[in-house]
């Protein structure tokens, strides 16, 4: 059964090969049926594998399928191999049926769009380097998975490339987090210099033999795979692209939020975890940039009113907490809430695009309203993700992934009260940012009408959505149990003042402070948020979250205001002056020596003679 | 030593005859005469260098000398007719459209 792992990444890539090179010439059903069944075929497969791996796991709890060896040039041979252990396991299963149901929703999603099948051959591309990426074996193929989505990820955020804004959208997702690739690829030169080998179960065995706890070369290689996620999963200080990657179309930004792409951070830090584990300084720094960026990011939510900046920078939030979670030892609980997230990000996303669709094409939360009875479909679907965002204790699957790192980052040796007190605000945030979505478009009057209503193919992906994202969180506690095999458990030792059950109270009591606040300025009285709005303090701090804390501006005149001057100014391009000035002299001499050539034979009769005489007179008296 | 020295004497002067006849004369068939009278020279210096030193040398090498003269004559005056039928004139800087 094994056998067939490496189906899972090569179907979804013949169908991207299919799409790209006959997808214009095929009728529309045929390009949907090969996008959505590459992926469906995907999907079964690694369930499959997943219930063979359950019913015997193989030997040592890992299995490694060798295709072939892709460079060979002294010792450094990286092999096209693929690793299944418990980890890419969940990783994989989560992913590939995540992305099934969003492929199957944007069959009938995308349906009037012209580029239809380069839609769906980017998207297919988009499956297949992610899952290359959760399979690899060692860091090169990770990071050639890595670069596949970076790239599939610029091509679907620049897909309505006639409008310039998102072709702008487009280059700044691809700039920003290339920032953080090279970091990732210095990392890897390091690790590969040091250690010899770029196999990740290696490398992590040697690293332990090589290097000790708290060694430098732990801590710039963690330091530098730091960077590289910190970009993927647009945490800070590079969260700007993510929120401008709405540009998409909606089923690309379900994608690129629940399952592909921005989770790569998470998984790649998981992965590597024996190296974080050995620089306890880059492991604080990932809890702490866990900390502020899912604080940041839900101040920045409570202030957007695109209703998909609003869930783009809950993404932030919650790829905030998988990090606060990987910072604090909580390895498992980070890949929970990675697949609760997968699930309730995806629903939310995909309900949102039936709400945009419906309206005509209307993102703005103020337009909307009164779509409960309008929308029944959206209101149910939006309000079990947004529930299971908020974290509605008992009954969502997002309070038991949430509550579990909250509980961690208390509890573990590295964690604290501040960690744990940023997480419980954050909960707050959440609940707040959540709700006041909620009942703008849920609740209220009427403000657009409805024009459009979803068909099947849109319908049961967000059914299917609905109900994991509400029982997902039941399969924690045998999903934390299997992922024992290939992480360690989180270590417990803080027996402080709060007991597990303290803090999953607090965390409830957090979301029903939100979920209040919500109520009270934007359903009982929406003039309340109105006034608080518009107070001076109120204004100025909307501003500044609106403008996601001034990141943007501060980047705009940190490097790319002056790249454009040094582009204007080296408009005439000083760096050739050299060479410019070679072909000028040369040009020069050329019409000075052109005068001779003037036809007169005389001339060239006596510059032959003159010539001689010198050359002669030269010979003989030196 | 007289006759070397006087013979190269002539020899030198007639090529610097020749010479300023090439560089003065604008009819091609005086440039072309001048440029016999500049191959004679060297003619001359090489058998009064033979004679001076009783080698044949110098005269086999004037044997050659007179045979390319000979055909540089005639390639000589193949372009003269060519140039008179083209410009209707002998003189050789009206022949100077090829300027670079």
């Amino acid at each position: 059964m094994f056998d067939l792992l490496w189906l899972v990444p090569a179907i979804p890539f013949a169908g991207a090969l299919l799409l790209a090179t006959l997808g214009s010439r095929m009728p529309r059903k045929a390009v949907a049926a090969v996008g959505v069944c590459t992926i469906a075929a995907s999907a079964i497969v690694s369930i499959l594998i997943a219930v063979a791996f359950l019913a015997a796991p193989p030997p040592g709890g890992a299995y490694t399928q060798v295709l072939w060896t892709w460079i060979d040039v002294g010792s450094f041979n990286p092999r096209i191999a693929f690793y299944l252990d418990a980890l890419s396991l969940v990783m994989m299963v989560v992913v590939t049926f995540v992305s099934f149901l969003i492929h199957l929703y944007s069959a009938e999603f995308m349906e009037g769009d012209e580029g239809y099948s380069r839609f769906f051959a980017y998207m297919n591309l988009f499956v297949a380097s992610m899952v290359t990426l959760l399979l690899a074996d060692n860091l090169l193929l990770l990071y050639l998975g890595w670069e596949g989505v970076g790239l599939c990820s610029y091509l679907l955020i620049g897909f309505w490339y006639q409008d310039p804004v998102n072709g702008r959208a487009a280059r700044k997702a691809f700039i920003v987090t290339r920032a953080g690739d090279t970091a990732m690829a210095i990392g890897l030169f390091l690790i590969y210099h040091s250690l010899g080998t770029l196999g990740i179960q290696d490398l992590m065995q040697r690293a332990i033999a090589q290097w000790g706890v708290g060694s430098s070369y732990a801590i710039a290689a963690a330091a530098l795979l730091l960077g590289g996620a910190v970009g993927k999963s647009a945490q800070l200080p590079l969260q700007t692209w993510l929120p401008d990657a709405m540009a998409g179309p909606t089923p690309t930004s379900a994608l690129i939020h629940a399952a592909t792409m921005v989770t790569a951070g998470v998984y790649l830090i998981a992965r590597t975890h024996v190296l974080f584990e050995l620089a306890p300084p880059v492991q604080l720094a990932v809890a702490i940039v866990g900390a502020a960026t899912l604080l940041l990011a839900g101040c920045s939510a409570l202030t957007q009113w695109d209703i998909k900046r609003v869930l783009a920078y809950s993404t932030i939030s919650q790829i905030g907490y998988m990090f606060l979670a990987l910072g604090v030892g909580a390895w498992s609980a980070a890949i929970f809430h990675f697949m609760t997230h997968a699930f309730f990000k995806a629903l939310l996303f995909l309900s949102a695009g039936i709400i945009i669709e419906a309206l005509h094409h209307e993102h703005n939360i103020f337009h909307m309203g009164g779509l409960r009875r309008q929308l029944p479909v959206a209101f149910w679907t939006f309000l079990a993700g947004g529930c299971a965002l908020a974290g509605l204790p008992l009954i969502t699957a997002g309070y038991y992934s949430k509550d579990l790192i909250l509980w961690h980052a208390w509890n573990s040796p590295a964690g604290s009260v501040v960690l744990w007190a940023a997480g419980v605000v954050g909960v707050v945030l959440t609940s707040l940012y959540t709700f006041r979505v909620i009942f703008l478009v849920f609740f209220g009057d009427v403000r657009t009408p409805v024009s459009k209503r979803p068909g099947l193919p849109i319908r049961i992906p967000v059914w299917i959505l609905a109900i994991l994202s509400i029982i997902g969180g039941y399969a924690g506690p045998p999903l934390l149990t299997f992922l024992k095999t290939a992480l360690p458990a989180a270590l417990e030792s803080r027996a402080g003042a709060l007991t597990e059950t303290g803090s999953s109270a607090v965390t409830a009591l957090a979301f029903l402070t939100g979920f209040g606040l919500a109520w009270l300025f934007f359903l009982s009285k929406p003039a309340r948020a109105t006034a608080v709005a518009a107070n001076p303090v109120g204004s100025v701090l909307h501003r500044f979250w609106f403008a996601d804390w001034g990141f943007d501006w501060l980047y705009d005149h940190l490097f790319v205001q002056p790249v454009l001057w040094i582009a204007r100014v080296n408009r005439g391009d000083f760096v050739d002056a050299f060479y410019t000035g070679l072909s000028r002299l040369i040009e020069w001499t050329w019409r000075i020596l052109r005068l001779t050539e003037n036809g007169q034979l005389r001339w060239y009769a006596a510059g032959i003679a003159v010539g001689s005489v010198v050359f002669v007179a030269i010979v003989s008296f030196l | 030593m007289e006759l070397i020295r006087y013979g190269f004497l002539l020899a030198g002067i007639l090529f610097a005859l020749g010479l300023l006849g090439v560089l003065v004369r604008r009819n091609i068939v005086f440039t072309l005469m001048s440029l016999e009278v500049m191959l004679n020279a060297a003619g001359l210096a090489f058998i009064v260098a033979g004679a001076r030193w009783g080698q044949a040398d110098g005269q086999v090498v004037f044997l050659f000398i007179l045979a390319m003269a000979a055909a540089e004559v005639s390639v000589g005056l193949a372009l003269l007719v060519r140039l008179y039928h083209e410009y209707k004139s002998l003189d050789t800087d009206g022949a100077s459209r090829m300027k670079g």
